[in-house]
C-alpha cells in the first residue's frame, strides 16, 4: 500500500505523546487554510480572524476564560472516566442537568436574599449533575448497560427536559412567550472578577478541580486504581481493586463537576435558563481530554484551544460571514488529526519495507 | 380506535423505522467484521446534507440519493483509514467522526436551511397496493422502504449461507487467525466499514429527501446512536434489527396515537420516549450477560494490524 | 530431491536478529525436528516458510525450484500446511465452517460434500471429528485435530507443527505420533517444532537445532543423547536441570472442601466437588490439559471469583467469599498464567507494576502512595531476581517473557506470602529464567510457604512438586506423593480416568478403562483406537 511501513516501538514514545497534539494543531491549521482558500477567502486573513483576532485585547482573553472554565470542569471529570476506560459521553447531559437543577432552585429563590443563596444554588446544580451521572453508574454496574449508549441517550433526554422546562413550567411569565426563564436574582449570580468583563469566579472552581484531580491521580492509591482499571481490567481484578466502586466514583465525580460547570454557566455568563445554555461544551470536552493527554495540566491548555474555536467560530461568522458550525468542523478535524498522529506514539515510520516485530518476547528473549 | 388511524399508524411506523433499519444493518455488517464505528450519526448527517444539496442543485432526487451514499462512504473511508490502517482507538475515532460530520454537514448545509423540495414520491406497487389495509400499510411506500427490505434480505442471506458472510464473521471473531489462514483482514474490514457508510448515507437521504423533505442542522436527532443500540438489542441478527427498528418506529410516533386518542402532552416530553426506550432496551439485553457474550463479535473494537 | 530447502535465510528485527543464515533441508516423507529454546527463532523461521513473514535475505526452494511464498494462501496452494501453537480457529463457527474458510472457494462450495470429506479424512488418520460441532465445544486436543484435518484436506506435502504436544495428554501425544507416522509413510514431509527432547528422539528422523537465531547443529535424534541435544540448544554454560529433594510439609495452609462452581461465562468449565489440601512447606502440582477448570479453580482461590464461604480455607479460616485484597492480607501470593494483561499492566512501568499487588504493605499510607518506597521495592525485585530491564521506568511490555515472569514472581515472593499459587510458572520462558524460577520456588517452600503449581509441563511438575494430581473436566484426581505416580498414571488422570491403577507398562492407553468424565469433551478411549 505504501512504500513506507510502520514499525512497532518496543516502548511507547513519551516525546511523541507530547508532540502529537502539536502536529495535530499544525495539520488542522493547514487544512483550515486550505478550506478557507477553497471558500474564496484569503487563508491567512481567515486563520488570523479565527485564531488570533479573538485574543487581541483583554476582553478577548476574559471571554476565553469564560469558556475555559466550563470546558475544563467537564474535561477534568471526563478525564477521570476515560482514565478508567469508562466511555462517559454524558458530560453534556450532566452539564445541562446541572444548569437545569441549579437554575430551578435559583428561580425558586428569586425573592430570597442573603449570601447563602448562591452556594445552595451551586450545590443543587452539582448535585443534579451528580445524580445524572449516578444514573449512568447504576445502569452500568447494576445492569451492565453500555455506558456510551446510555449516556448519549441521557444527553438527549436532558436536553428535552431543559426544553420542556423553558417552554413550560419555568418559562418567564413576563417574557413575551420566549422560551426562557426569568433572570436570576443578584444573590444567585456568580460574582465577576471585574465589572468591565463577564469573567467570573467559576474559573477558580476549574483551577481548583484541576489541582485536586492532579493530586488524586499522581499521589493516591485511588488514582492508581483508576488508572490500572482503565489500562487493564484483568490486572485490576487480579490485584483486588473494586471495579464497581471505582466506576461509581468516576461517574459521580464527573457528574458533579459537569453539573457544577452547568450551574456556573447559568448563574454566571447566562444569568437565566434558555435552550442554548450549552454550545456543546460536554462534547467538546471529550476532545479536550484527548488533546490534553489525559493530564490535568494538558487539559487546561487544551481547554484554551477549544475555547478559542468557539470564539473563532463567532468571529468568522461576524467578520467573514461564514456559518458558525465552522467551530464543530475545526473541533472534529483536530480530534481526527490527533488520533492519526497518536499512531506515532507506539509506532515509528520506516522507509524500507518489511521489519516489524513479531511477538516481542520471541525476539527480546535473547537480548 | 378509528380503523383508518390504526392503518395510518402502522404505515407511519414502517416509515419511521426505515432509516433505523438502514443504519443498523450497515453498522451490523461493520461490527460483524470486528469494527465498532460510533460515527453513524456523523455519516447520517453528511448523507442528509449532501443528499439534500445535490437534490436542490440538480433538481433530481435520485441524484440526491447517490450523493448521499457517496457522502456516507467518504466519511467512512476517513474512519477506516484511521481505525484500520492507523490502528487508532475505535471509540475515539467514531466520536471524532460524529463531531466532524455534525460540524461539516452544518457548515455545508448552512445555505440550504429552510428550503423546500418535492422529495421522493411514494411508489405504490401495482396491484399489491390495492389490497385493503395490507396494501396501504406495506405496499404504498416510497422506493427506499422497499430498498430497506431488499437490503435486509441480502444481508440475512449473506450471513446465513454465503462464504462472504463466513469470512466477515471470521475476521470479527479472530483477526489473527483469519490472517494466518490467508483472509485479507484489512480489506474485509475496509469493505465492511464502507458498506456501513453507504447505508448510513442512504439513511441520511431518506431523512432529508423523503421523511421530512428538508434540511436542518442535526436533523438526525440521535438516530445514528439509537441504531447502534438496536444492533446490540438485535444480538447482531438482521431479522431482529427489522423487528427492533419497527418497534422503535412505533415508540417514536406514539404522539400520533396519543393525539388520536385525544391526549395532549408536551412535545418535548414525548420526544424523550425513543431515548428512554433505548435505555430500557439496553438494560434488558445487558441483563442476560451470557447470551450477550455469545452473540457479540469477539474482536469487536479491537484494533488489528497484520505482521509483515 | 528435498521437499523443501532453505539457504541462508536471514530475518532481522529492530534490536535483534531472529534468523541468521539459517540452512534447513527436509526430504520427502521425512519427519524433521526443529529444536530450540524459546526465542531461538523457530517461530519466525516457520512463519517465513508459511509466507506470513518475509525474510530479509536467503533463498527457499520447494521441490527443487526457487520460490517466494506470497502468503498463507499461496503456501497452502503449494501444499504447505501449518498447525499453529495458538490455534487459528474460530470458536463460534462449526468445524466444517472453519475448514471451509481455509479451502479454496471451489472446494468448499458444497458444504455437504465437504462434511463427508472431513469425516473420511479424519477417520483415515484416526482423528475422529464431527463436522457439525462448534469449535468452542471441543477440547483442546480435538481443536488440534481440526487444525490438522484442515491441512490434510488439501493434499499437503509439508506439514508444519508448532509445539503440538504441549496441549495434549501423554496418551493423546501417542495418538498424534501415530497419525504423523502414517502421514510420513504416505510421503508427506513433516516439520516438527519442539523443545521437548524425548519426544523428538521418539518421533523424528532428523533434527536441526537453532540457538539464538543460528543453526547450532544437525543430528539424528535417535542416535543422540538427550544431554547432547540439550547442549546444542542452550550452549555449554547453562546448567540443564537440577534435582530437588522432596519435602513432607507441615500444617495444612490451603484447604479446599467440596468446591463446586458454575460460572456465568458460557465458555467456562464447571467445577465439581473439588477437595484438596496444601501444607506449609510443600509444593502441590496440578497437571492437566488447558481448559479443564484450572483457570476457574485458580480464580476461586485468588478471590477473583468467589464461592460459598465454607469451601476455601486459609489456615482454617473460611475465605471462600472474600475479595482478593482480603485474601492477600491473609498471606496469598498469586502468579497468574497471563503475564501481560493480568499479572502486569503492559503499558505501565515496572515501578507501578510493583505497586499493583503490594499496595497493602507500607508502600501506601492512608491512601497516599509513598513513591520513594515504591521505587525501592521495584529496584529490589530487579536486583534480587536478576531481572533484565532498562530500569524501574521500563514498560512491562518491553520485557521478555522470562524477565517479566521473574519480576512478577519476585514481586509476590518479596511480600512473604504464606501461600503462593503459580499458574504455568515457566511457560514460554528461556531455560535460564526457568531454572531460576524453580530454584526460587523451592527456596520459598523450604522457608515454609505452601505452594500450589498448576502447569501443563509434566516434566516440571515431576521436578518440583512434592505431591501431584491432575484436573480433568472440572474434577480433581486423587492426590499422591509425586514419587508414587507414574507418567502413565498421570496421563490417565489427565484424561479423566481417575480409577486407573498404577502400571508401569508403556503400552497403548487402555481402551477399556471406564471414563467418569461427562460426555462433553474428553474421550481419550476413542483416540487409542486407530483404524
Amino acid at each position: 500500500m505504501f512504500n513506507i511501513t510502520l514499525e512497532k516501538r518496543p516502548s511507547d514514545s513519551k516525546t511523541m505523546s507530547y508532540l502529537s497534539p502539536l502536529f495535530a494543531v499544525i495539520l488542522t491549521l493547514i487544512s483550515g487554510g486550505l478550506l478557507f482558500s477553497a471558500l474564496g477567502q484569503d487563508p491567512f486573513h481567515a486563520l488570523y480572524t479565527f485564531f488570533i483576532a479573538p485574543l487581541t485585547d483583554v476582553y478577548g482573553w476574559t471571554e476565553l476564560g469564560v469558556k475555559v472554565a466550563p470546558l475544563t470542569l467537564c474535561a477534568i471529570g471526563l478525564m477521570l472516566c476515560f482514565k478508567a476506560r469508562i466511555w462517559n459521553i454524558g458530560a453534556e447531559g450532566q452539564f445541562i442537568l446541572g444548569g437545569l437543577g441549579g437554575g430551578y432552585i435559583a428561580l425558586e429563590l428569586l425573592e430570597a436574599e442573603g449570601f447563602w443563596v448562591l452556594p445552595v444554588v451551586l450545590f443543587c446544580g452539582a448535585l443534579s449533575g451528580l445524580l445524572w451521572g449516578a444514573l449512568t453508574a447504576l445502569l452500568k454496574t447494576r445492569f451492565g448497560a453500555n455506558e456510551i449508549l446510555t449516556t448519549i441517550m441521557l444527553n438527549y433526554i436532558a436536553l428535552n427536559w431543559l426544553l420542556y422546562g423553558v417552554h413550560g413550567p419555568l418559562k418567564d411569565p413576563d417574557g413575551f412567550n420566549f422560551p426562557e426563564s426569568a433572570l436570576f436574582s443578584d444573590f444567585a449570580t456568580l460574582p465577576v472578577l471585574s465589572d468591565d468583563y463577564r469573567l467570573n469566579i467559576s474559573i477558580f472552581f476549574a483551577l481548583f478541580a484541576v489541582a485536586v484531580v492532579w493530586a488524586l491521580m499522581s499521589k493516591t492509591l485511588l488514582g492508581f486504581q483508576i488508572a490500572v482499571l482503565g489500562e487493564d481490567k484483568a490486572a485490576a481484578r487480579f490485584a483486588g481493586f473494586k471495579e464497581e466502586r471505582l466506576i461509581w466514583f468516576v461517574l459521580l465525580a464527573c457528574g458533579a463537576l459537569a453539573g457544577l460547570a452547568g450551574v456556573s454557566e447559568v448563574t454566571g455568563s447566562v444569568g437565566q435558563l434558555n435552550p442554548y445554555i450549552s454550545p456543546g461544551y460536554g462534547y467538546a470536552a471529550i476532545i479536550v481530554v484527548f488533546l490534553g493527554r489525559m493530564h490535568p495540566v494538558g487539559i487546561v491548555f487544551a481547554s484554551m484551544l477549544l475555547a478559542l474555536t468557539y470564539m473563532g467560530g463567532e468571529m468568522a461568522q461576524m467578520d467573514l460571514a461564514l456559518p458558525k458550525s465552522l467551530t464543530g468542523l475545526f473541533q472534529g478535524m483536530l480530534l481526527f488529526y490527533l488520533l492519526a498522529c497518536d499512531l506515532l506514539i507506539s509506532y515509528r515510520i520506516v522507509r524500507k519495507p518489511a521489519a516489524r516485530a513479531i511477538g516481542s518476547s520471541s525476539n527480546s528473549a535473547q537480548a | 380506535m378509528d380503523f383508518e388511524l390504526f392503518t395510518n399508524i402502522l404505515f407511519a411506523t414502517l416509515r419511521t423505522g426505515t432509516p433505523l433499519i438502514l443504519i443498523a444493518l450497515g453498522e451490523m455488517v461493520c461490527e460483524k467484521s470486528g469494527v465498532l464505528n460510533l460515527g453513524q450519526e456523523g455519516m447520517v448527517l453528511m448523507g442528509a446534507a449532501l443528499g439534500f444539496i445535490a437534490a436542490v442543485v440538480t433538481g433530481h432526487a435520485g441524484l440526491g440519493i447517490i450523493a448521499a451514499i457517496l457522502a456516507g462512504m467518504m466519511m467512512s473511508v476517513l474512519f477506516a483509514f484511521l481505525a484500520v490502517t492507523l490502528v487508532s482507538n475505535q471509540v475515539a475515532t467514531g466520536l471524532a467522526l460524529t463531531i466532524f460530520g455534525t460540524g461539516l454537514s452544518g457548515f455545508l448545509g448552512a445555505g440550504y436551511v429552510g428550503m423546500a423540495i418535492d422529495g421522493i414520491a411514494p411508489f405504490p406497487i401495482p396491484f399489491l397496493s390495492d389490497i385493503p389495509v395490507i396494501g396501504k400499510v406495506l405496499f404504498s411506500h416510497d422506493p427506499l422502504v422497499y430498498v430497506s427490505w431488499v437490503m435486509f434480505g441480502l444481508i440475512f442471506w449473506c450471513f446465513r449461507s454465503t462464504r462472504l458472510g463466513l469470512i466477515i464473521r471470521a475476521v470479527g471473531e479472530n483477526p489473527e487467525a483469519a490472517n494466518a489462514i490467508g483472509i485479507p483482514v484489512m480489506k474485509v474490514r475496509y469493505g465492511a466499514i464502507l458498506f456501513g457508510g453507504a447505508m448510513a448515507g442512504l439513511a441520511g437521504a431518506y431523512l432529508s429527501l423523503v421523511y421530512t423533505p428538508m434540511w436542518s442542522e442535526g436533523m438526525s436527532a440521535g438516530r445514528g446512536w439509537i441504531a447502534l443500540a438496536l444492533v446490540v438489542f438485535a444480538s447482531w441478527k438482521a431479522e431482529r434489527i427489522l423487528l427492533g427498528a419497527y418497534l422503535f418506529g412505533a415508540a417514536s410516533i406514539l404522539h400520533l396515537v396519543l393525539q388520536g386518542l385525544g391526549f395532549e402532552a408536551s412535545p418535548n416530553l414525548l420526544a424523550m420516549l425513543p431515548y428512554g426506550a433505548t435505555i430500557i432496551v439496553l438494560v434488558i439485553i445487558a441483563s442476560d450477560a451470557a447470551k450477550a457474550k455469545l452473540s457479540t463479535p469477539l474482536a469487536l473494537g479491537r484494533p488489528y494490524r497484520p505482521q509483515v | 530431491m528435498n521437499q523443501i530447502e532453505l539457504n541462508n535465510i536471514t530475518k532481522r528485527y529492530p534490536g535483534c536478529i531472529a534468523n541468521q543464515a539459517v540452512e534447513l533441508k527436509v526430504g520427502a516423507g521425512e519427519i524433521h525436528a526443529l529444536l530450540g529454546e524459546n526465542g531461538a527463532g523457530k517461530s519466525t523461521l516457520m512463519k517465513i516458510i508459511y509466507g506470513v513473514v518475509k525474510p530479509d535475505e536467503g533463498i527457499m526452494r520447494w521441490q527443487g525450484e526457487e520460490i517466494s511464498v506470497k502468503g498463507p494462501a499461496h503456501a497452502r496452494e503449494l501444499g504447505i500446511g501449518m498447525v499453529f501453537q495458538h490455534f487459528s480457529l474460530f470458536e463460534t463457527l462449526t468445524v466444517a465452517e472453519n475448514i471451509a474458510l481455509s479451502l479454496p472457494k471451489a472446494e468448499s462450495a458444497s458444504m455437504d460434500l465437504l462434511k463427508k470429506r472431513i469425516i473420511e479424512v479424519s477417520e483415515h488418520y484416526g482423528m475422529k471429528l464431527d463436522p457439525n460441532r462448534y469449535v468452542h465445544s471441543l477440547s483442546i486436543g480435538e481443536q488440534q485435530r481440526v487444525e490438522i484435518v484442515r491441512c490434510l484436506l488439501q493434499d499437503v506435502k509439508l506439514l508444519i507443527l508448532d509445539e503440538p504436544t504441549s496441549v495434549l495428554t501423554p496418551q493423546e501425544v501417542e495418538t498424534l505420533f501415530k497419525t504423523l507416522h502414517l502421514l510420513a509413510a504416505e510421503g508427506c514431509s513433516i516439520l516438527f517444532i519442539s523443545h521437548k527432547l524425548d519426544e523428538v528422539r521418539a518421533l523424528c528422523d532428523h533434527a536441526t537445532i537453532l540457538k539464538a537465531g543460528q543453526v547450532s547443529g544437525h543430528c539424528i535424534p535417535k542416535e543422540t543423547t538427550t544431554a547432547e541435544l540439550a547442549r546444542l540448544m542452550v550452549g555449554d554454560d547453562t546448567p540443564l536441570t537440577e534435582d530437588y529433594k522432596k519435602a513432607e510439609g507441615a500444617e495444612t495452609f490451603l484447604s479446599i472442601v467440596d468446591l463446586s462452581h458454575q460460572s456465568d461465562d458460557p465458555f467456562a468449565c464447571t467445577l465439581k466437588n473439588i477437595s484438596l489440601d496444601v501444607k506449609a512447606g510443600e509444593i502441590l502440582g496440578i497437571a492437566g490439559v488447558a481448559g479443564n477448570g484450572q483457570e476457574e479453580l485458580l480464580n476461586l482461590i485468588s478471590g477473583e471469583d468467589t464461592s460459598a464461604k465454607e469451601t476455601v480455607f486459609f489456615a482454617k479460616k473460611a475465605v471462600g467469599n472474600l475479595t482478593p485484597e482480603k485474601r492477600r492480607i491473609l498471606g496469598l501470593g498469586f502468579v497468574p498464567e497471563e503475564r501481560l494483561g493480568r499479572g502486569a499492566v503492559p503499558d505501565m512501568s515496572l515501578q507501578d507494576n510493583g505497586l499493583l499487588t503490594a499496595y497493602q504493605g507500607d508502600l501506601t499510607k492512608n491512601g497516599i502512595i509513598n513513591t520513594s518506597k515504591v521505587k525501592a521495592f521495584a529496584q529490589n525485585i530487579i536486583e534480587k531476581f536478576n531481572v533484565k530491564a532498562a530500569g524501574i521506568h521500563a514498560q512491562a511490555k518491553s520485557l521478555s517473557g522470562g524477565n517479566l515472569q521473574k519480576y512478577i514472581i519476585g514481586r509476590e515472593i518479596l511480600q512473604n506470602p504464606k501461600l503462593l499459587v503459580c499458574s504455568h510458572p515457566t511457560w514460554g520462558v528461556d531455560i535460564g529464567a526457568a531454572i531460576l524460577i524453580r530454584h526460587e520456588l523451592i527456596k520459598l517452600r523450604d522457608e515454609g510457604c505452601a505452594i500450589l503449581v498448576v502447569s501443563e509441563d509434566i516434566d516440571e511438575l515431576y521436578s518440583i512438586s512434592d505431591r501431584i494430581c491432575a484436573i480433568c473436566d472440572g474434577e480433581l484426581s486423587p492426590v499422591a506423593p509425586t514419587h508414587d505416580v507414574s507418567i502413565n498414571q498421570l496421563g490417565m488422570w489427565m484424561a479423566g480416568d481417575f480409577h486407573a491403577v498404577n502400571t508401569d507398562s508403556n503400552s497403548e492407553p487402555s481402551n477399556s478403562a471406564p471414563s467418569n468424565s461427562t460426555p462433553t469433551n474428553h474421550s481419550p478411549e476413542s483416540e487409542g483406537a486407530i483404524k
